[in-house]
């Protein structure tokens, strides 16, 4: 009894957090946990989204991992190192400035190299998946370079559950 | 002094518009070509009603009849207004000299009459200043719902004997009808009426929809859907609306795909480890047929008319241009060489011409080209346009046009491939991803 309590309040908390939250997106199977929890709590989806990073940007037009995006993708393989109970799916994603076909390949290929370099760093292939959402799901919405920047992403959105 | 000089620029202006837009020598003809910068002027005589009821239909149906001409840039209907005799009979002869007097090229006559649920439509089509019919009287006919089908097929005939060109009025348009914001755009499937009438949604908004085709006999329509998370291929029968995933898709991201002329065969773009390529595969079913074998990005493919050959965009050289191969498969030829980057290649019905997207210099373009990629134009210039479908004759794109901004959101828009008359398709709010059936039956 108490167990399903429990399970019916973290399902309501699951619900919540994929409802508010604007960075990620539906996940492709198990349950979305992106942001659930508390950002003080280090084994927390809220401590990896906010504390660790659950995104790398990319210039125009690549898919090529900077300094920058290299050194958020290390801190993400440690947690997922260490919270192993945890799936990720790596969206990819494009601004608007491109055609919605190329920029769907555009976003496959970012997030397939954030997910290369996170099996590289030795999370297990089949703890990660990927999706292109292309130019669908901009989180910026000026059509200035300071807004295309933060969408040229590639966003790593936890799931638990078993794998895909 | 001023009057006679504007009577004398009138008087020139009359002369270009004699001489220079449509042949006054001969039978009424519009030849289309860049040339033609003035529409024929053209008398839509109002249909009679063959009965009182049929009154508001016969005007319903005269009204898109003019519609339709003017709306292809090449007629100038005149106002009824301007009629020195009304049409009283369809049957009595035509007082031409009536009609000359208010410079109509063409006159077209109707009538409509009501039998039950059926509509019957007769029209007549006649050069004015040659003082002969053009072909021979026709009727059509059809349920009480067809009304704007039978007024389309009207307008199609009277294009088609006064340009010696097929028509396209009477053909539907499946798009995809957006709402919410920039950040959380809700998609859903849509169909209507190529002037933007008879609108109904054959999806809902529950998951992200994007790119629908028609295929040639619209039956049924290929589509790229996230229901199941990740972009697969779906394909929807259009009067059932029962929708199934494309059949044996491999376990990757499928998209952009595009239905054969015969409709057997969708092609389509596949990810696999970051890397996409282009795939064939049977509507039926059947083992996938992977086409491109590179590292680079390969999408957007579409057939010629004839189903011989496979136009596409990759970025093999470095940037997205578009490029021909056998629809076999084989050594891919790139036709776009100019500035900038070629994207989302359609082949015209007509097999002349490919329309394309371009993207140069932070603008877009909706442009066409040869299959050899040579005599490159450019048709529209925006913040962003994109996605070019084909008019059933080959002389319209239809696109998606989309302004810049948090509020910024797209429409339908077409042009002629002479680069004029632009204009915007009317949607019930924003809407994107045309894609432009042939000829209704």
């Amino acid at each position: 009894m108490s167990r399903s309590i429990l399970t019916l309040a973290l399902v309501a908390l699951v619900t919540l957090a994929s409802c508010t939250d604007r960075f990620g997106g539906p996940v492709a199977g198990g349950a979305g946990v992106a942001g659930a929890g508390s950002p003080s709590d280090p084994a927390s989806p809220a401590y990896f989204q906010q504390a660790v990073g659950d995104r790398v940007l990319f210039p125009v037009d690549e898919s090529t991992l900077n300094a920058a995006a290299r050194a958020t993708l290390d801190q993400q393989a440690a947690w997922l190192r260490a919270n192993g109970s945890y799936r990720a799916t790596i969206e990819g994603h494009a601004d608007e400035q491109g055609t919605r076909e190329y920029n769907l390949a555009l976003g496959a290929r970012r997030a397939s190299s954030a997910q290369q370099y996170l099996v590289s760093q030795g999370i297990a292939a089949n703890r990660l998946s990927t999706v292109s959402f292309g130019k669908e799901r901009p989180i910026e919405l000026c059509s200035t370079e300071s807004c295309y920047a933060q969408n040229r992403r590639a966003v790593t959105v936890l799931a638990t559950g078993a794998g895909v | 002094m001023i009057k006679r000089l504007f009577v004398a620029a009138l008087a020139a202006l009359l002369a270009v518009l004699s001489w220079g837009a449509w042949a006054q020598d001969g039978p009424l003809r519009i030849e289309i070509t860049e040339g033609v910068i003035e529409p024929l002027p053209i008398a839509v005589a109002p249909f009679l009603a063959e009965a009182g009821t049929a009154q508001a239909l016969a005007a319903d149906i005269t009204a898109v009849v003019r519609a339709d001409l003017e709306g292809s840039g090449l007629f100038r209907a005149i106002s009824p207004n301007a009629f020195i005799s009304p049409i009283t009979s369809f049957d009595s002869p035509v007082q031409y000299a009536d009609w000359k007097a208010i410079n109509a090229q063409g006159l077209v006559t109707g009538t409509v009459s009501v039998s039950g649920g059926s509509i019957t439509v007769q029209f007549r089509l006649f050069d004015v200043f040659s003082e002969v019919p053009l072909g021979e009287g026709l009727q059509f006919a059809g349920g009480g719902d067809a009304w704007r089908r039978l007024a389309h097929k009207v307008a199609d005939e009277v294009y088609t004997r006064i340009t010696g060109e097929g028509g396209y009025f009477d053909s539907r348009v499946v798009f995809v009808a957006e709402t919410g914001p920039k950040d959380a755009r809700q998609k859903r499937l849509a169909v209507m009426d190529y002037d933007g009438a008879n609108v109904s949604y054959l999806t809902d908004s529950s998951t992200l929809v994007l790119a629908p085709r028609i295929s040639n006999d619209g039956s049924q329509v290929l589509y790229t859907s996230y229901d199941t998370g990740v972009p697969r291929i779906n394909l929807l029968d259009t009067r059932t609306l029962t929708r199934r995933p494309l059949s044996n898709q491999p376990d990757a991201m499928s998209f952009s795909p595009r239905f054969s002329p015969d409709g057997t065969t969708v092609l389509f773009s596949l990810s696999q480890g970051g890397n996409t390529d282009l795939y064939r595969q049977a509507l039926s079913g059947g083992t996938p047929e992977r086409l491109t074998q590179a590292p680079s990005i390969e999408t957007a493919p579409g057939y010629s008319p004839d189903g011989s050959r496979i136009v596409f965009e990759s970025d093999r050289s470095g940037s997205q241009q578009i490029y021909i191969m056998p629809a076999a498969g084989g050594e891919p030829q790139r036709i776009s060489f100019g500035p900038g980057r070629y994207g989302s290649p359609v082949w015209s019905p007509r097999g002349d011409l490919i329309a394309f997207t371009k993207q140069n210099q932070g603008r877009f373009h909706i442009g066409v080209m040869r299959t050899d990629g040579s005599e490159e134009r450019l048709l529209t210039a925006s913040f962003l346009d994109e996605g070019p479908t084909w008019s059933p004759n080959g002389r319209v794109v239809m696109f998606t046009r989309e302004t810049a901004g948090a509020g910024g959101a797209p429409a339908l828009y077409s042009v002629d491939i002479t680069g004029r008359n632009l204009k915007r398709v009317p949607t019930p709010g924003a809407a994107s991803d045309p894609a432009w059936s042939p000829l209704l039956e």
